[in-house]
């Protein structure tokens, strides 16, 4: 029994996405693929008086068009945008969680803030006007397990559910705990992460953490990998995800667009401790669990920092899996800065959708990584695409690995 | 105050649910029926004692389950307050 649940399969079946170049799975993926980027000046708030000053915000995202009014004073923007992504990937799936056994279906997003921007002015309202003037959703419309509690909610799925707050690692680690909760009975869980704090607060936060880039040039401003590489750009967005159990997408017909065929999660030495990294083995680990070796893998879609140091220890990572440039390597969060908890989780649809559409999306805006080491790919590459591994580090020491295959 | 400026306030504070009719006879159509939920209801009381300057009792939420009681429990203070007032 024990066994036949650890070898229950999960099978992608919806996709969701709302993205700083694209809102919408079609939009994203052909602007993906045209390599647009969606890094501009930011407009969500007067950022002329900070140090960095461009972000990926979704664009054209009026909330009425997608959040039923009575939602609306509940909600903060990041969560509207996973609403919308949650209905699309549902949509896309096909499935009726409706009809399922009660109970059998349930949510798991990765998150990294909450909602920010909400939780900003709520608390500007109680410091200078008082209690009185402090929205009563601000109860949990800024809790980190929002979007779970929302998508639940709008969709009726009561079964297992939960939140992973692992920064960047957190797409991918929501998606392994969805593949848990299916191990141990469950026939659907929407997963993946949608995250976003474009506000004051939210970019002190990450101003805080040293990392931003504050160049001004939306195209120079986020370079992985390259030699004038100078930190990252923060975006807003990513995916909702929708896994099944293979056997009950079977059963109802559903189209599948890859397994989740491994998974890893390592952490960093301690601080001060010295040691390699938990990236490397992050990945062999997640390639181990699919019974893979490197040299099935087509494509890598990386973590990129964009800090030198972080892009020389995932640069290390790689080519002591698959050798100097052994493999293609792409980033096309260049288009969208980094997306904290929904970061990863765009990149798996990026994954899944390569895998469908026989082509790996492109890294723009760098034309030459620091040393001949990656073969990163810089224009669209088409070719058939079996086997994608997905990188992800969140801040504080996180690693995540996931290997998606076609499934056949 | 009136069954317009109250559901014009939930409109605002509270959003209105899909198909439902908030300026048809709704005085008496409990609040879960509206679609509103007893958060919606103290958000909306908040915005009324703090606008009102009226403090309404902390059971409110739970007894007024319809517009109509809602308002009597509002118009009582509103009430007491302008006697307080005129005093």
């Amino acid at each position: 029994m024990t066994t036949a649940l650890a070898t229950t399969t999960a099978v992608f079946t919806g996709i969701g996405v709302t993205a700083p170049n694209g809102l919408g799975t079609e939009a994203w993926w052909r602007a993906t693929l045209a390599g647009e980027s969606g890094i501009r000046p930011v407009s969500r708030f007067d950022a002329s008086g900070y140090p960095a000053r461009l972000a990926g915000e979704v664009p054209g995202f009026d909330p009425a068009e997608h959040i039923p009014s009575r939602l609306l004073p509940a909600t903060d923007h990041m969560t509207r945008l996973a609403l919308t992504a949650a209905r699309e990937a549902v949509e896309d799936s096909g499935a009726s969680p409706d009809e399922l056994p009660p109970y059998s279906a349930g949510v798991v997003t990765a998150a990294s803030a909450g909602g920010f921007e909400y939780g900003q002015r709520e608390l500007q309202a109680l410091w200078s006007k008082g209690g009185q003037y402090v929205s009563a959703y601000q109860s949990y419309a800024w809790f980190y397990a929002v979007n779970t509690g929302q998508i639940s909610i709008r969709h009726g799925l009561r079964g297992p559910s939960g939140v992973l707050v692992t920064e960047q690692a957190g797409g991918l680690d929501a998606v392994a705990q969805a593949r848990r909760q299916l191990r141990k009975g469950s026939k659907l869980i929407v997963s993946g992460g949608v995250d976003g704090a474009i506000c004051p607060w939210g970019w002190t936060a990450q101003l805080a953490g040293g990392r931003m880039s504050t160049v001004t040039d939306p195209g120079r401003a986020y370079l992985p990998f390259a030699a004038e590489a100078s930190g990252y750009v923060v975006g807003e967005g990513g995916a909702i995800l929708v896994l099944e159990d293979a056997e009950a997408a079977r059963d109802r017909g559903a189209r599948v667009y890859g397994r989740l065929a491994g998974y890893a999660a390592t952490f960093d030495p301690a601080p001060g401790r010295g040691g390699e990294p938990g990236l490397r083995r992050a990945a062999e680990l997640a390639l181990e669990e699919a019974s893979l070796a490197p040299s099935a893998v087509d494509v890598v879609f990386a973590d990129a920092a964009g800090v030198p140091e972080l892009d020389r220890q995932e640069t290390d990572a790689l080519t002591a899996l698959f050798g100097t440039r052994g493999v293609p390597v792409t980033a096309p969060k260049t288009m969208t800065g980094r997306l904290l908890a929904g970061g990863a989780s765009l990149d798996l649809a990026a994954a899944l959708l390569s895998v469908r559409d026989a082509v790996i999306p492109p890294t723009v805006n760098v034309t030459a990584p620091a040393d001949g080491a990656l073969d990163l790919v810089t224009a669209v590459r088409r070719g058939p695409v079996r086997t994608a591994l997905v990188l992800a580090r969140g801040r504080g020491g996180f690693n995540a690995a996931a290997v998606v295959t076609a499934d056949d | 105050m009136e069954l317009k400026e109250l559901t014009d306030l939930l409109r605002e504070c509270a959003g209105v649910d899909e198909g439902v009719d908030l300026d048809g006879d709704v005085l008496d159509t409990p609040f879960d029926e509206l679609g509103y939920d007893s958060l919606a209801v103290l958000q909306v009381t908040g915005v009324i004692e703090r606008d009102h300057r009226i403090q309404l009792s902390d059971d409110t939420v739970a007894e007024a389950t319809t517009p109509r009681l809602l308002l009597e429990f509002i118009n009582e203070q509103l009430g007491a307050a302008s006697a307080v007032r005129a005093a």
